[in-house]
This record gives structure tokens, sequence and C-alpha cells, in this order.
């Protein structure tokens, strides 16, 4: 698959998926001279390139992450011309931001959905379904083991560990990925239970959200509690970076719980040896990447990262022409921590 | 089913002992008798025959999902367990039952064994329907024989206890023989366990119930604190650490019980010691150590032979005249019917000396014999003993303190035992294949197998190529190099960091994969550590080890120091 056929509109070069028609890269890991950019998640978003394109929802994010770099930005759905391409940008639902790519040229269309997911996310626009001739996908939870429940039911544990926690007068730590997830945690659980500290490497992340017009609940930062029995009924979120620090000390006897797809399968979660594993994600889940793909149409798949060689023997069980590009993605936003 | 699932889930998600006590406690004042005379039975340790194998689960699991196997087998190498795996793939529950945990092991999990495969699926997808992917994954690992969670039988013991206001040590003396495999716990086993003392309920109801083991430490010390840790050797009867299967002679009523450690009563495995002990006054019970031992031979066999009788179904005449076993006593728990348990050692040697010394019948002179003391000046002296074990065929020494009574379990209050045992052998040796562990270590590479050379390579150089060639996938081309031939597999020894960057090196260096198993480039040299060592027609180097495990890492060691099969046979003619 490195070379690609003459007419694939997204071939793989050693910088990243390139799309020759518009000479342009998506979520490039070498510097290029133009970036269109998916989310803001590191491992998509790197710095060093000339010029970036994404979503307007994204801006304060990757502001926030790459600092003053040349960025453009488009409204979903806006088309814009790049080279030979049409270019347009629509919700993947993965975190604030997160865009399928969508390129049309010489009446073909091609859609790159970096990372997605199909449940409902009060922090980001939802998923959108787009028809196309090739869907270009990720395959992170590509196993059927992988499957959510409502992240209904996911909140209203975290609440009841949470409120259990605070009635013992025990702090609640619950790990969980700065971009994304933990802005999701804040808007899911139930406040009244009690006040909620975002660690630091959290509290510029929420404020891009809160510029960007996300109304996030109040976070205290733990320095600026005075009263240090106010942190007994207090949740705690903090990136899994924190897991086994001193910054945890201050908490004394707190319970810990890690919220992550991969807290789905009991080894992963015994291996952490946290009090409790919530599974929450922010990818699709098995059923999820077979309805995303099944509902773009798209006689062609092609695998990015996660179970890609599961994934692609699956769909083409199931008729579809598959193959895989070799990326440098996932390394980051769901990898499971190692232990302390 | 919910509330054993719901305990389960507190008690596998706990790492507080503390925590997992209340949560049995909790779990034992709420369930109905007959529900927690089945939990207890299960979290003691105890198992039902399996009743579908492993096959027949995973057809379930592919008919359940509609899975194709490969894929089946991908999500199985990701999960790292079977019953897992299942609960995770099938579809959600269709409705929740309401049945409580007898009555889904008697009505619906023991009535499976033995049915046709037609029947067993159709019952397995009702049953899975009824359940929720907590519930699923208990169904499956009860079914499967495969139980296991985060507690002891003494932590059980504790909870119990705490729950019945009963001592511990009552508590488990109840226990014992509770776990047995025919056992069917009910109502009224579940009011024996925790009726108050004195009442008529908690009677035992199998008098040839042992006594619970009492289990020695691990002696740390280094010989020169001895004197100051232990005080004088006089203090101590010293023993020979025999390597067989700790076991308890049970005499009472004319009738003689052979249990092992595990509580598992195993006389018919060996009808030459119950033979032998027939002749014993009743009320009597041994404590001691089954080996196979061969007539007139100065030392007992290897574990290796004791193993073959422990496996095979039919003990024949034949097996028993290959392999004969005898019982090496040495305490005496009970005489005469009363416990005596809480005499001093000696006072117990001493009753022991008597009982068997007076004890006549055709078998004593071999398959009921004492275990001798070890008798020495002082501690060097005793070292110098302790140096000629493995000549002897045992595993070091045992201490036990003249004055110490017979506890329970790995209890130090009323006098500790501790095993003295002789440094293992060890030889270093290179990973060459891997394979993903299970449970805590699912998806990462623990299991390793290593080798050693055939004949020590010439020069750096030399075991150079035969790496580079392994990393070509041109193995067979080495024609004239030394190989490197797997002897050994060992899982545990690694840190948590260690095993991950081990995992790392190995994903890199994956030269073939034979399902889950990855053959790597040969680069890394482990200092293995091993309790014995034998011939094996059955392994391809033609040796097998005892308790193989990782001592260290030799980052310091290159390829071509690692050690040969010479250095093994040096190892096997010096172990008697």
């Amino acid at each position: 698959m490195r070379e690609g056929k003459i007419t694939d509109l997204v071939v793989e070069r050693p910088q990243g998926l390139y799309c020759p028609a518009g000479d342009f890269y998506i979520d490039p890991w070498h510097p290029v001279a133009r970036a269109v950019i998916t989310h803001a998640h590191a491992d998509h978003a790197r710095s060093g390139h000339a010029h970036y394109l994404a979503a307007s929802d994204a801006r304060h994010l990757l502001r926030a992450r790459l600092g003053d770099v040349d960025l453009q930005t488009i409204a979903y759905g806006e088309r814009l011309r790049i080279g030979d391409a049409t270019v347009s940008l629509h919700p993947a639902g993965h975190v604030l931001g997160s865009a399928q790519v969508r390129i049309e040229h010489g009446g073909r269309v091609w859609v790159v959905a970096g990372d997605y997911k199909l449940d409902a996310d009060r922090t980001c626009a939802s998923f959108e379904p787009m028809g196309c001739d090739v869907f270009v996908t990720e395959s992170t939870f590509g196993l059927p083991i992988y499957r959510w429940r409502p992240p209904g039911e996911v909140f209203a544990a975290i609440d009841s560990w949470w409120s259990g926690n605070a009635a013992a007068g025990r702090t609640s730590v619950l790990f969980c990925y700065a971009l994304g997830k933990a802005q999701r945690i804040l808007t899911g659980v139930d406040t009244s239970i009690g006040p909620i500290v975002a660690h630091g490497a959290l509290e510029s992340l929420n404020d891009a959200y809160r510029a960007t017009g996300v109304t996030l609940p109040e976070t205290l930062r733990v320095t600026g509690i005075a009263d240090k029995t106010t942190l007994r009924a207090a949740l705690v979120l903090a990136p899994p970076s924190a897991i086994g620090s001193p910054w945890l000390k201050r908490f004394g006897d707190y319970s810990d719980a890690f919220a992550s797809g991969w807290m789905q399968v009991r080894g992963a979660r015994r291996r952490r040896a946290l009090d409790r594993g919530f599974v929450l994600s922010d990818h699709a889940d098995w059923p999820g990447l077979s309805q995303a793909i099944e509902a773009t149409g798209a006689a062609r798949a092609i695998v990015t990262h996660g179970y890609v060689a599961v994934m692609v023997r699956w769909l083409r069980e199931r008729g579809l022409q598959a193959d895989a590009f070799e990326t440098e993605f996932g390394d980051e936003p769901e990898e499971v921590p190692a232990p302390p | 089913m919910k509330r054993f699932s719901q305990l389960f889930i507190e008690l596998d998600t706990s790492t507080s002992t503390n925590a997992k006590v209340d949560a049995l406690v909790r779990y034992f004042a709420a369930a109905p008798a007959e529900d927690a005379a089945w939990a207890v039975y299960f979290l003691a340790g105890g198992k039902p025959r399996q009743t579908v194998g492993s096959r027949a689960l995973r057809e379930f699991a592919l008919a359940g999902s509609g899975l194709p196997p490969w894929l089946f087998e991908e999500s199985y190498q990701a999960v790292g367990d079977l019953a897992e795996t299942i609960a995770l793939i099938l579809p959600p529950a269709a409705h929740e039952s309401d049945a409580g945990l007898a009555e889904w092991i008697m009505q619906r999990l023991l009535p499976l064994r033995g049915q046709a495969p037609a029947q067993v699926l159709e019952k397995l997808h009702q049953y899975a329907n009824e359940l929720d992917a907590a519930g699923c994954f208990l169904l499956i690992k009860l079914i499967g024989g495969g139980f296991r969670v985060g507690v002891s039988r003494l932590l059980v013991t504790r909870a119990l206890a705490l729950h019945a206001g009963v001592d511990p040590k009552v508590i488990a003396q109840r226990l014992i023989g509770y776990t047995d495999l025919a056992a069917r716990p009910d109502a009224s086993s579940w009011q024996a366990l925790v009726a108050p003392l004195g009442c008529a309920a908690g009677a035992q109801v199998n008098d040839g119930t042992p006594y619970p083991f009492f289990l020695a430490f691990q002696l740390a010390a280094t010989l020169d604190e001895f004197a100051a840790v232990l005080g004088p050797v006089r203090d101590w009867h010293v023993e020979w650490k025999y390597d067989g299967i700790r076991a308890q002679i049970v005499k009472r009523h004319g009738r003689v019980w052979l249990w092992s450690r595990g509580e598992e009563l195993i006389s018919e495995r060996f009808p030459e010691i119950v033979a032998g002990a027939a002749t014993l006054p009743d009320g009597v019970a041994l404590d001691g150590e089954v080996l196979v031992w061969d007539p007139d031979a100065e030392n007992p066999a290897p574990f290796a032979r004791l193993q073959t009788r422990i496996t095979r179904k039919n003990i024949t005449p034949k097996l028993q005249s290959q392999h004969p076993v005898v019982f090496v006593a040495y305490d005496l728990l009970e005489v005469n019917g009363v416990d005596c348990r809480q005499e001093p050692q000696r006072a117990r040697r001493a009753n022991l000396e008597a009982l068997l010394t007076g004890h006549r019948s055709p078998f004593t002179g071999h398959a009921l014999r004492m275990s001798p003391l070890v008798r020495a000046p002082d501690w060097t002296a005793l070292a110098d003993e302790r140096a000629h074990s493995r000549a002897r065929g045992v595993e070091g020494l045992m201490l036990k303190h003249v004055d110490a009574r017979y506890g329970f379990g790995r209890s130090k209050e009323t006098g500790a035992w501790w095993k003295w045992k002789i440094d293992p052998m060890t030889v270093d040796a290179v990973l060459v294949y891997a394979q993903r562990g299970h449970g805590r270590r699912a998806s990462l590479y623990t299991d390793y197998t290593f080798a050693v050379w055939d004949r020590a390579p010439r020069a750096a150089t030399e075991a150079q190529a035969v790496r580079d060639a392994i990393a070509a996938g041109a193995a067979g081309a080495m024609r004239d190099l030394p190989q490197l031939v797997p002897f050994a597999k060992a899982y545990s020894g690694l840190t948590d960091a260690e095993i991950r960057q081990v995992d790392a090196t190995i994903r890199k260096t994956t030269v073939e994969q034979f399902g889950p198993v990855r053959g790597v480039v040969p680069e890394l040299v482990f200092e293995l550590g091993f309790e014995g060592i034998q011939r094996s027609p059955r392994h391809k180097s033609g040796i097998a080890v005892r308790f193989p495990r990782i001592l260290r890492w030799r980052h310091d060691k290159p390829l071509h120091e690692a050690d040969t099969l010479a250095a093994l046979e040096v190892l096997l003619s010096s172990s008697g």
C-alpha cells in the first residue's frame, strides 16, 4: 500500500498521509508545507508544519497545544479548493473540533476520518456519516470484545463511586486523558456530589474548551484550596501521567480510578492496581466501527491504526476492498499508561 | 447469582485486605444459607469437576456471537482469558435471572455434565441470555472449573470467623474437606460452618477430617546471623526438607484417610500408605511427606517419579512396584483421639517416635517411616550437612523449635517452622521464544522459552553470526555454527518495568510467529534458577528442570557467554 495507485486521492508517504491532487498532508508526523489536522491530540497535531488547516472548533485547542502557528480554520461543511481537490471538514465526534477530512477530485470522494466515535458527547459536535468511495478509518478498538455501555450508565457508575467515597470522607481521584475525556467527564458527572478539582495539565485545555463556547462546570486548582477538608468530598481529575506521582500525596487516603476504553479488559484493569476502571472511550467501539464504515457506502476502506490486521481481514470477509496505511497514530490518546 | 457476582466484583476490584473481608462479611450476612454455602466452597478454592470442556465453550461462543473462529482467537489473545472473552463477545442478555447461586449450580450447571453436546449448547445459550457480562463471565468460570479470585483461604476463614463469632482456628478445622471435589454444600453445611461453639450443628460431619497444615517460612537470615536470630542449634529439631507431597494420615474408627495439603483426599492414589497405616491405633493423625522411595535405596527418588503416580488414574500393581511410595512422618497431631497440637515440638516428636516404634505391621519398614533428625554441634556444621542436600535428594533443611506448638497455616503465633533451602542451580540462558501472559499480564509477552548453546561459541563473532542468521530468517543455513537448544520455560522473576522492556524488545525482534508464540532474535540473556534437573526424553534438550524461574536479567552477559548443554550435564551429574 506504500505507493498507492495513481488514481488514489490519499497515499502513504514517509512524512504522512498525502493527497497528491491537493498537495497537502493529513495529520503528518514529519514537518511539511501544508497540513490538514483532524484533531488536537498530540499524535495527530504535531508541531513544525509551515501551514495548518483545521476545523474552527479546534482553533483554541490547537493554539493551546501548538502555540502561534500559521493556522487557518474553516467551519464544518465549508468547501475549500486546495490545488485540484475540494476539501471540507465534517464532525468526527471524537473531541472538540475533531474532523473527518472529505476530499473530492475527478468525480471521486475520499473521507479520512481521523479518530472518531458515535456515542453522544456534550463537548463536541456529533459524528456525521459521509457518503464516499473510499473511507480511511481508525481501528483503535477494532476487536469485538470492545462494546461500550451507554455513556449515561458509565457516568452513573462514576457518580456512585464518587458519592460513596465522599460519604466515607475519601477523595476520588479519576485518571483520564487530558484532552477530550476530562471535559466529557466534567459535563457527564453529577456536580451536586461535591467540588471538582482539575490537575494543572487539564486546566489549560479546559480553558480552551470554555473559550470555544463549551460550558464546563466550575473546576478548582488544588493549590487554590485553603480549606483542605473540601478535598474529602472532591472528584479530582488528573492525567494518567500523574499515576504514582508525589502530586497525589496531598489527598491522603484516596480512592483511584481510570476512565478509558482499555478498562474493558480485566487484565488491563488489574495491571493498573487502581481501585476502579470505568470503560469510557472517545473512540468508536467494534459495532460503532462497523456501523460507521457501512454508513459511508464505501466499497473500499483503508485502516490506519489500532487492530489494523483484524479490521482489514474482517472487512475483506465482508466483501469490501480493504487495505492498511502504516501510520504513526495511536501513540498517545488512549494508550494505557504504564503502571507506577 | 447477582449477589455473588456483585461480591466477585468487589473482591476483584479491591486491593485492600480489610475491604475484602468487609465485602465477604456483608455477603455472608445477606445471602441465603444455600447460596452462602456454595460461595464459601468456590472462594475457599473448591472446584467441582469441569462440567463443559473448553472446546465446547468455544463452540458455544462462536455460535452465540456469530464471529468467525479467527476473530474469536484474536479476541482471546487480547483478553487472555477464555471466560472473559466469551462474556465480552456474547450479545447482551435479554432478561436477567433472579436465581441464586445454589440454584444456578445445582439445577443448572452440574446437570450439564455428560449431556449431549447439542443439549449443552442450547442450555448455555439460555443461561447466558439471563446474565449480564459480569454474571456471564462467572458462569463460564464456574462451568469450566477455572474460577479464581484474589482471596486466600485464610481470608475466607477470617471473614467466616467474624461473621460467626467463632475462633478462626475452629473455622479452619471445619473448612477442611469442605472443598472436596465431590462436595455438594447446602444450607446445613453452611450452618455447620458458622454454628456457634458447642452447638450440635457445628460437630464434624466427616470424622476423617485432618487438621489444618502448619506451613513453614523461608529463612532469610545469613549463616552468621543464625545464632542471633535463632539462638543455639540445640534448641532446634532439624530435619531434611523433602520434595514430595505434604500429607496427613488420619486413622479413626478403624479407617484411614490420606489428605494432601490442598485438603484433597488422596487415599486412593496411595494404597500402600493406607495399608501401612491400617495397623496404627485409632485416634491418630500424622503429618508428613509422601515420596517415591525405592526399597533399599538410601535416598528418595526425584519428584518427577511421584508425578507419574499423581497423574495416572489407574493405580496398577505394576505402577506401584515401579514407583513405590512411602510416608515419611514428622509430626503427631492427634493421639488417643486427643488433639495434641498444643504440646511442644519435643513432646510431639517423642510421642511420634514411641508410636511408630511400637507400631508393628508388615509394611512398617517400608511404607511408614520416621523423618530422621539431622544433628550437628553448631550452625556451621549444620550448613555443611545442608551442602549435601542435593546428593541426598532433598531440598535443604527444616528447622523446628523444640518448644514450638503446631500452628495452622502460615502463622508465627505459636512458634515458627523455617525452611532453609539450598540455593537453586543456575545457568545463563538465552530468550528464544515468547508468548503472551494471562490474567494480569494478558497482552504482554511474559512467558518465555530459554535456550543454551549446544556447544560454546568460539568467539563473540560466532554467536553474532547465529544471531544474524536467525534475524535474517536463515536459521537453516547455519550448519557449522553452534545451535541454541531450548530447555526451559519460565514466567516469573522480572519486575513490571523489566517485563515492559522485554515485551518491547520481543515485539521489535520477532522473526517468526506460530499461533500465539513468537520466535525472536536471540539477544537477551537471563540467569535462570531451578530446583532440580533430570534427563527427559520428552524434551528436545534431553533435560527437564524443576521450578525454573528468572533470577535476573544479565545485561552484562554477551550472547556468546550464555551457558551450554555441557553446563547442564555437569549439574545433572552433581545432583544425586
